[in-house]
């Protein structure tokens, strides 16, 4: 019905941005935001880290890390679970959800490294840990699954890009047809990377086993790591698409429309099994850890909150959402469950860090902190728009259909 | 290519991390520690009065900036402090069974560096002379090594805008190298500091407990403590003290370690070695996951392949029967009717099985 109305740049009028300087409510924010970030980075790079931070020598690690790494690698990880499903499970019916997953893949980790760069005292010296590479280090094997990653998201992603600036440089169509040959083959070189540093951003809290609460402290933390992050692309998945749904309809071909319900609801069913695990394994490992005493103190109740209300209840909610095909439950869950990624990144690197230290000592994100943040998610979110704008993600190229 | 040279990398980083895992293994758990003729230092809590003049040596010898109260100001020792990148040490008061004890902190120069272990960019390197070695520059300015330090030593000059360096105690190896003694050991008025190869210290301090029973507790806190550090800890007991007591005080008696602020919960090995596995796990994932993606990708291509072999089959038999029929048909009419209505027949039931394909290959394919 809709794809009529899509705008495909053509040849003559590659650029779409109209979309941007109509004075609407959502692009005065983004104005307004990327101002106030644009300001904080001049003054972070001129006066230092701490004259935009509350971090300190007890807490060097704080939002920039919790948030951005933290959270943003986790929540990028729809790319890896799309793929995989669509290519390697043989589900194609999730064909059309791959786009828009490894385009949010992509920009996610694009901008972890961005936001990275703030967090570090030598943001240009990233590259020595090629030179001196700490190879003991849990941040080294990090460091080198996300480069390598985000190269492969790269190729992936590149298609889109290559299939919108084709109709002006038909070379390009060369490079677009290998990437499309070499899909499986990139799909499972990114499961395999992904695998190793969803599970070791867990690994990196292993060496402080007396500074993050026992709670939270496990050695399993790497596997709850990788577990939690699967259920965070399938919700992430969900959750996207809601508001692309909302903001971005009218770039939706036929086949994303007809194919997004049925991508919910198996989505759903997916992270409900896969949320269940979780609990499950949470629960045995505060059993085996001896920690039951521990849940009856202020930050077990804590703890209760991010277990029952966070991962039990999404999963039931997705559960019932799945098997009554009810759009509205499998949404609410998919926000409920980005919620409770966000907040056990944040437990395990803010809240239930140092719990042992004086309130005096401990740490809370200064607003400029938020600011930065805010800045990095309003940065990812115009630059997808800006693709949408111009890239067939949400519908298919009228010149390359039925080409995969 | 790139992916081979990753790989390799990935596999390197394996070999190396089961390296590290070897060293220890050949240790094994009870022949601690390494490096046990490297340098190391004795603080005797029993013998410190809290001058802090070593906080002011520290402080000469390492050019570091002047505190803004002088160091002849004692009531800063009332409030725990840490150590930090402009304090390399810093000289506490703390109660132990109600009497007041005065603990030195510093880098504990650990036999094998929770910070070095976790650096990225291998800044951190133990020196054979006991210090643990900080190259600023090469360091990325992630602060990962200050999240690892289990005694929360290591500061970051965060007010430093364009090379904020990570700081702690040197040992004052400058000094050392001229066979001179650390600034603070050599400040030190009532000889609570103790510079020695870490092994006489051990002996040292084992001597002194067992010259004055009751005075110290029974542990020599850095022997083994987060695998062995370099600078170590004694604690004064409750024998001492325990005339001075009062019976509020007495629950308190036994754990004097941790009224004094030391970590007992560390373990007796090095902290890296908590991430040894999560590390040893990555080159089997690197070899596993391709072949098990991989072959669940086999499975579902062959399951597509089978169904498809299976349709094709089906259409193919579904065409004979009713091409068979059809015969059968158009026969039955030339018997009756004569072979030109046969004919007719024959040309009128074909294009309609046509017409009904393409139809059908329309609605069936999108599906
Ligand atoms: S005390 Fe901390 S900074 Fe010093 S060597 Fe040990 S881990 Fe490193
Ligand atoms: S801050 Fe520097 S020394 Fe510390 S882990 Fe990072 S790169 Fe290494
Ligand atoms: S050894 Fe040197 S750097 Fe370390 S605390 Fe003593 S004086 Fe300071």
């Amino acid at each position: 019905m809709s794809h009529h109305s899509i705008v495909i740049p053509t040849k003559d009028k590659l650029f779409n941005l109209g979309e941007f300087f109509r004075p609407t409510p959502g692009n005065i924010l983004t104005a307004v935001i990327l101002t106030v970030g644009l300001i904080i980075t001049i003054i972070r790079f001129t006066m230092g880290i701490g004259s935009v931070t509350n971090l300190s020598n007890t807490q060097p690690w704080g939002l920039w890390i919790g948030f951005d790494l933290l959270c943003g690698v986790a929540l990028a990880a729809g790319g890896y679970f799309t793929t995989v499903a669509c290519y390697v499970m043989g589900m194609k019916q999730f064909h059309s959800a791959v786009r828009p997953a490894i385009t949010t893949a992509f920009l996610g980790y694009g901008f972890v490294v961005v936001a990275l760069l703030y967090d570090l005292g030598h943001p240009l010296r990233l590259p020595f840990m090629f030179f001196f590479p700490g190879t003991t280090s849990v941040l080294f094997e990090v460091g080198l699954c996300v480069a390598t990653y985000v190269t492969v998201l790269l190729i992936e992603f590149s298609v889109a890009p290559l299939e919108w600036l084709s109709s002006k440089y038909p070379v390009l169509i060369k490079w677009r047809k290998l990437v499309v040959h070499a899909t499986i083959v990139l799909t499972i070189f990114g499961v395999t990377l992904s695998t190793l540093h969803q599970s070791s951003l867990g690994a990196l809290y292993l060496i402080a086993p007396e500074k993050l609460h026992p709670l939270w402290y496990s050695p399993f933390m790497p596997m709850f790591f990788f577990v939690s992050s699967m259920a965070a692309g399938s919700s992430m998945v969900i959750f996207e698409g809601m508001f692309a749904h909302k903001g971005l309809h009218h770039y939706m071909d036929e086949t994303h429309l007809r194919e997004a319900d049925g991508v919910v609801f198996s989505f759903a069913r997916a992270a409900s099994f896969i949320l269940f695990a979780y609990f499950m394994l949470k629960l045995i490992d505060m059993l085996v850890q001896a920690n039951l005493p521990y849940v009856f103190s202020g930050y077990g109740a804590w703890w209760l909150v991010e277990m029952l209300g966070f991962v039990l209840l999404p999963a039931l909610l997705y559960a019932k959402g799945a098997r009554d095909r009810n759009l509205t439950l499998c949404r609410i869950a998919s926000a409920n469950t980005v919620l409770g990624i966000v907040m056990n990144r944040f437990n395990v690197s803010m809240i239930a860090f140092n719990y042992n230290l004086p309130s005096a000592e401990r740490y809370f994100p200064s607003i400029w902190e938020f600011c930065i943040s805010i800045f990095v998610v309003t940065m990812i979110v115009t630059a997808y728009r800006f693709i949408i704008y111009h890239m067939p993600v949400l519908y298919e190229h009228p010149d390359f259909k039925d080409e995969h | 290519m790139k992916r081979r040279t990753f790989l390799t990398i990935m596999g390197s980083a394996g070999v190396v991390s089961a390296l590290g895992t070897a060293k220890v293994a050949q240790a094994g758990p009870h022949t601690f520690p390494y490096y046990a003729d490297s340098y190391g230092v004795l603080h005797d809590t029993t013998r410190c009065i809290g001058c802090r003049k070593c906080e002011e040596a520290c402080n000469k010898v390492n050019h570091l900036p002047k505190p803004k109260k002088p160091f002849s100001d004692l009531t800063v020792c009332d409030t725990h402090r840490r150590t930090g990148e402009y304090e390399w040490t810093v000289v506490n008061k703390y109660k132990v069974n109600g009497k007041d004890v005065f603990r030195k902190l510093q880098c504990f120069h650990c036999n094998d560096p929770a910070c070095a272990s976790a650096c990225f960019a291998k800044c951190f390197t133990k020196h054979p002379n006991g210090a643990v070695h900080y190259e600023g520059s090469q360091c990325v300015g992630c602060r990962y090594c200050m999240v690892a330090c289990p005694f929360y030593v290591p500061g970051f000059q965060y007010d430093e805008a364009f090379d904020p360096l990570v700081q702690k105690c040197t040992f004052c190896e400058p000094l050392l190298m001229e066979g001179k003694l650390p600034g603070c050991v050599q400040a030190c008025p009532k000889d609570a500091l103790t510079f020695g190869r870490r092994s006489d210290l051990l002996r040292l301090a084992r001597a002194r407990m067992a010259d004055n029973p009751g005075k110290y507790v029974n542990y020599v806190y850095g022997e083994t403590d987060a695998g062995g550090t370099a600078w170590m800890v004694l604690s004064p007991a409750a024998g001492q003290l325990a005339a001075s007591l009062t019976p509020d005080d007495a629950p308190l008696a036994g754990d004097e370690m941790k009224q004094l602020g030391l970590n007992t919960h560390l373990g007796h090995s090095p902290m890296g070695e908590l991430t040894y596995g999560a590390l040893g796990a990555v080159p089997m994932i690197v070899a596993f996951w391709p072949v098990l993606f991989g072959g669940a990708y086999a499975i579902s291509k062959r399951r597509e392949a089978m169904y498809k072999a299976e349709k094709d089959e089906k259409v193919k038999e579904a065409r004979e029967d009713v091409a068979a029929a059809v015969d059968a048909a158009v026969r039955k009419i030339e018997e009756t009717q004569g072979p030109g209505a046969a004919d007719t027949a024959r040309r009128a039931m074909t294009e309609a099985l046509k017409a009904r394909e393409t139809e059908c290959k329309c609605h069936g394919e999108d599906k």
